[in-house]
């Protein structure tokens, strides 16, 4: 038997087999439509029990994806909301009140309420390979699990497991899974049918938590818990910015022994927070970061080896970051100081990211120190990552095309030179992009695809497609000084240091720009990017857009005190955290402090707009949050001026540029509004075929 | 180029195409910061890194060692494997002791002349500080009853059978560094030629303190470019030998003691080769690979021979391996323009050296109507040797064979013969032709 979504077998055991094929995607998801079909197969089986249920997937990327987030995001009210969330709920119950044992059999994705599914089965038999992932990414989304999780899992693992997994998004191995006691079994893909006809057959006890875990989440001890995990929590993030994590931790410590009444409050609450606006942004921001994965097309061009040429921060970390992605990486340097570096610093991000010591070695092995840089006549990619100087880079472009293959995409990682300039004296322009990194490389995930009106369509293309292929996510931006996001940060930084200049004690700085709800203070940002790079991108950019320079960033630079790495700059660090001195009180007005941050780059963002630097305001904010870390709950720059007001914000900005000076006039942008910000700017320069 | 299948085997051409090998590292207590796959790979990467075709274009892999890891089992398919070579090239592992790396590329050039490879791999290593701690037999029977007892009585009980001496470690390296036929030391080989040839200690320490100032000065001089830098995982690199002792001298040398013939020998840790890790590889084709990749020979291999004799006098084997060569070519010792004789000891390289001299042991031992004559001094090992740069037992073959041609083409030499010595008796040479644009 088969619909449109799943087939069904019995086999002569009396098993039987559904599997989970959604038709027209590439991955499975709960859409309406599918739990509305799973559930008449379930209703059916409910009046014919096989021996047993397994429930796989005929996707080969995973089992299941969890809900279909484009209805999510159609939801009007918390009514519409509930019903949605309930209908899920309803699925699940039925799965589990199924007369016959039931099993998930799990391969690659099993995520949100595809985990919610397989924990609604008796049991759970999953892959033993790295690529099966099981996680409740809800609190990514501004929610928390709806589909009976948050229940389900705490039962199975106990809460302290189960709250950390769904608190934290993250995703698990299937070993780390089995260990947690998340799955039964995880064995290779040739015992997958044996192991789950097994387990049917046999009907092994059903898995509990463990009486220790049990405990944690005793009606005694609950209240402790849940406030040390509040405490937890409450150090990363802020209730007021991100509520989910903290409604997720009140259900479970309000829910009783009774298990409906749980179900019924799980439900409420998912819909209550479906409404937030956090919800509503991440949630954007999430079909965004699907945008920009969409735009490349992987198949177009899959290099083996890449070649990095200059082993500083950036260079060393991209060579790294595409290790780790499992490409062959030559890096050259004339240093071997520098490639020892490198070496170290790749040794801490695969240990942290590969664990195992074989796949470490196999790392190590894909990552080739080059002195003499042989490795740029065999590489599919050559990104250059050398010091920012014009003439040294064109010198080696010039080189590096004598050796390179044909075919082969010429990257430069600069920050601040135009991509024409570099190109100028080559045979073929055209041939050169952009590719800018951010730095740290393994945590910001956006990388600007940097084009100029003569780049060839098939260069970008392959630049798409390689940043795509190592897993970051690629915006296209016109070649102009400081392209997108450094051009947007920048002023902040400057406004920041201009405070600080002023007199206003950094921490106070830091403050505000944290409770709008930046990750990290630009005082303490700007001292991690190191004040010598800072100032060096600062006098780059000023000469083209006019940025005045605070005098304070000068003089530390000159001082020697450079930031964090040299242990002293806007902060003094002890053991690379900033030590806090200054008086604790000081007589500022934050909103006024988190104006001049903030509107310079709403500023900034509406001059990029205008001038066509991203192809739209969705692509703007997407760029600003994946690459700066912009405060994601905001939804970026533009998704802020529209909730906060635009003709508040521009009152606000024309009252600093009188305060303030010239540095706050409105950029001619504004006078467009809100047309700039709705459709996709017409002026974007694109590349040429 | 004619095509090669139509040559009978034996006339197959047989080249050197380019090479690379690690700094070789001193062992300083302790296991080394590489294991001898590490070495193996990290030496190979930069010389594939620079040919025109592929890890995966070879026709087989060749690695010569003494003693691989426990887990490095037929360590030649680890390397090939961890180089990208890919699954479909078939890798082995040769041992014939210390010539083990000169093994490898005999394998080669056979394999080539046969006509069953055209591109091959081929190199040594050895990582000596690596060499097991082994339990005695005594201990392991123990360990094994012990294992198999039950319950916590009969495991007391057990204890109480152990005996402390059972305890006592076995130094894999000392048993490796052992005659196990002659049941002597390799040092103490080479104090048996230096008492058969007269040679005095201050002829060793002389032999060694200018093997140290020879590598010394060819690094200076940008002579060991062969040299690929290895970086372990704390971001230390090392680039170059670290045996090398630029600032020793006569009266240093001379204030060691003997250590293998306690107290009256004259072998010291001072003229002997140090114990060392490392890792060398050559490129070695046959004329077909030679022109499908227009590849630039440096050397061409000529001959090859291996030669067996006393164990005792297991630092003779240079000279009964490479005679033969000469006698059937008609050579003299000064037809050859370069030699490496691999200094195992000062001893016995002087030994080597007087063999050849000497009319009895000529006519007696090698059949010659007449003494061959002398290896002049500033033809023999002109860029230092073991001494200096020490001796990884698998890897030295691999070495000579490819700083020999590397000499040839800088100084313009026609002929060059490595030779080596090996424990339990033998002694193998290769002689090479300069084919470089040099020549």
């Amino acid at each position: 038997m088969s619909g449109k979504h799943w087939q069904r077998e019995r086999d002569a055991s009396g098993i039987e087999w559904v599997t989970l094929d959604v038709a027209g995607r590439g991955t499975n998801v709960l859409s309406g439509e599918v739990i509305e079909a799973l559930a008449g197969i379930v209703d059916e089986l409910a009046a014919d029990p096989p021996l047993g249920v397994v429930i796989r997937s005929g996707k080969p990327n995973g089992f299941l994806a969890g809900a279909d987030v484009n209805e999510f995001t159609g939801l009007d009210g918390r009514d519409t909301a509930l019903a949605f969330v309930r209908r899920g709920q309803d699925l699940m119950d039925r799965i589990e009140s199924l007369p016959c044992p039931t099993l998930a059999l799990i391969h690659g994705f099993c995520v949100g309420g595809g985990l919610e599914l397989a924990l609604a089965c008796d049991y759970r038999v999953a892959l033993d390979e790295t690529g099966t992932r099981l996680g409740f990414p809800e609190v990514r989304l501004g929610i928390h699990p709806g589909y009976g999780g948050s229940l389900r899992s705490v039962r199975t693992i106990g809460a302290p497991a189960a709250m950390d997994l769904m608190l934290s998004g993250r995703n698990i191995t299937s070993r780390t899974a089995l260990k947690m006691g998340l799955i039964d079994v995880c064995v290779p893909k040739r015992y997958l049918r044996k192991a789950a006809e097994d387990m049917i057959r046999t009907r092994p006890r059903l898995h509990d938590s463990g009486f220790m875990k049990r405990l944690a989440g005793s009606a005694a001890l609950r209240p402790v818990v849940a406030a040390v995990l509040r405490r937890k929590v409450r150090s990363r993030i802020d209730p007021g910015h991100y509520p989910a994590p903290f409604a997720l931790i009140d259900l479970w410590e309000g829910a009783g022994a009774n298990t409906r009444c749980w179900l019924e409050q799980e439900a409420e609450s998912v819909a209550e927070l479906s409404t937030t606006a956090t919800a509503r942004n991440l949630v954007r921001l999430f079909l965004l970061q699907e945008d920009l994965k969409a735009a490349a097309d992987r198949d177009a061009f899959k290099p083996r080896h890449v070649h990095v040429v200059g082993a500083g921060i950036m260079g060393g970390d991209i060579a790294a970051w595409c290790v780790l992605q499992g490409l062959r990486v030559t890096i050259q340097d004339g240093n071997p100081e520098a490639l020892g570096a490198t070496v170290k610093r790749a040794s801490a991000l695969f240990g942290r990211r590969l664990k195992s010591p074989r796949l470490v070695t196999e790392a190590f092995d894909r990552l080739i120190p080059d002195v003499p840089g042989h490795g740029a006549s065999s590489a599919d990619v050559i990104i250059e990552a050398i010091f920012e100087d014009l003439d040294a880079k064109k010198a080696l472009f010039a080189d590096i095309l004598t050796r390179a293959r044909e075919g082969a995409l010429i990257a430069t990682n600069t920050s601040s030179i135009p991509l024409e300039a570099l190109a100028a004296d080559l045979d073929d322009p055209g041939r050169l992009v952009g590719l800018h990194f951010f730095n740290p490389v393994a945590k910001l995930p956006l990388v600007e695809i940097v084009h100029g009106p003569t780049t060839h369509r098939d260069t970008l293309d392959k630049a798409l497609a390689f940043a795509r292929g190592i897993d970051k996510l690629p915006l296209k931006v016109s070649s102009s000084p400081g392209f997108l996001v450094n051009r947007i940060l920048l002023p902040y930084l400057l406004e920041a240091a201009a405070m600080v200049s002023e007199g206003i004690p950094a921490p106070v700085v830091d403050r505000a720009a944290k409770v709008f709800g930046m990750p990290m203070g630009p005082v303490e940002l700007a001292d991690t990017v190191g004040l010598d790079i800072g100032l060096h991108v600062a006098e780059n950019l000023s000469s083209a857009y006019g940025f005045e320079i605070p005098q304070r960033l000068r003089e530390l630079v000159d001082a020697g005190k450079l930031g964090r790495k040299t242990g002293e700059g806007f902060y003094r660090y002890r053991k690379g955290r900033p030590v806090l001195h200054g008086p604790k009180r000081y007589d500022a007005d934050p909103d006024e402090l988190r104006d001049r941050l903030v509107l310079r780059m709403v500023n900034e963002s509406l001059a990029c707009l205008r001038e066509g630097v991203v192809e739209s305001a969705d692509a703007l904010d997407a760029g600003v949050v994946f690459g700066t870390g912009f405060a994601p709950f905001l939804g970026g720059p533009i998704r802020y001026l529209r909730e906060a007001g635009i003709d508040r914000l521009r009152g606000r900005l024309e009252s600093l540029e009188q305060s303030r000076g010239a540095r706050f006039a409105p950029d001619a942008g504004w006078d467009n509004l809100p047309g700039l910000i709705d459709r996709a700017t017409g002026g974007a320069t694109g590349p040429q075929d | 180029m004619t095509p090669s299948r139509e040559l009978a085997p034996s006339d197959r051409a047989v080249y050197l195409i380019d090479g690379a090998r690690s700094p070789f590292l001193k062992m300083r207590g302790g296991p080394g910061p590489f294991k001898a796959a590490e070495l193996a790979v990290q030496a190979a990467r930069a010389l594939l890194l620079r040919q025109p075709f592929g890890p995966e274009d070879f026709d087989e892999v060749i690695l010569g060692c003494v003693a691989p890891g426990p887990d490095e089992a037929n360590i030649a398919r680890v390397a090939s494997l961890r180089l990208g070579c890919g699954d479909r090239v078939p890798a082995w592992t040769v041992q014939r002791n210390c010539a083990s790396g000169l093994q490898a590329i005999d394998a080669a050039q056979r394999n080539i002349r046969l006509g069953r490879s055209g591109l091959v791999l081929a190199g040594g290593v050895e990582a000596m500080s690596h060499a097991p701690i082994l339990f005695s037999d005594d201990m392991v029977r123990w360990l094994s009853e012990w294992r198999r007892s039950r319950g916590p009585v009969e495991r007391i009980r057990g204890l109480g059978r152990l005996r402390p001496a059972w305890l006592a470690p076995v130094i894999g390296l000392l048993k490796g560094l052992r005659d196990p036929v002659a049941g002597i030391s390799m040092g103490q080989t080479a104090e048996i030629l230096a008492y058969r040839f007269g040679i005095e200690r201050e002829a060793m320490d002389a032999f060694a303190l200018e093997s140290h100032r020879r590598l010394d000065a060819a690094g200076k001089a940008g002579h060991l470019a062969e040299i690929s830098p290895l970086f372990d995982r704390e971001g230390n690199n090392y680039a170059s030998d670290d045996g090398l002792r630029a600032d020793t001298s006569m009266d240093r040398l001379a204030a060691l003691k003997p250590v293998f013939d306690k107290p009256y020998g004259n072998v010291t840790a001072g003229n002997s080769a140090q114990v060392t890790d490392g890792a060398a590889w050559i490129i070695v084709a046959g004329e077909e690979a030679v022109s499908r990749y227009g590849l630039k020979p440096m050397a061409r291999i000529l001959d090859t021979r291996w030669a067996a004799l006393d164990p005792a006098e297991m630092g003779m084997g240079p000279v009964h391996a490479a005679t033969p060569i000469l006698r059937e070519r008609e050579l003299g010792l000064r037809d050859v323009d370069y030699w490496e004789i691999n200094e195992a000891f000062a001893a016995q390289v002087l030994a080597c050296r007087s063999a050849w001299k000497d009319p009895r042991y000529c006519r007696e031992v090698l059949g010659l109507e007449e003494p061959l004559g002398e290896v002049p001094a500033d033809r023999l090992n002109v860029d230092g040797g073991g001494i200096s740069l020490g001796h990884p037992v698998g890897a030295s073959g691999a070495r000579i064979v490819l700083h020999l041609a590397e000499v040839l083409k800088r100084e313009r030499g026609r002929l060059g013969m490595a030779s080596i010595c090996i424990g339990g008796g033998q002694g193998g040479a290769l002689l090479m032709e300069n084919v470089s644009d040099g020549a």
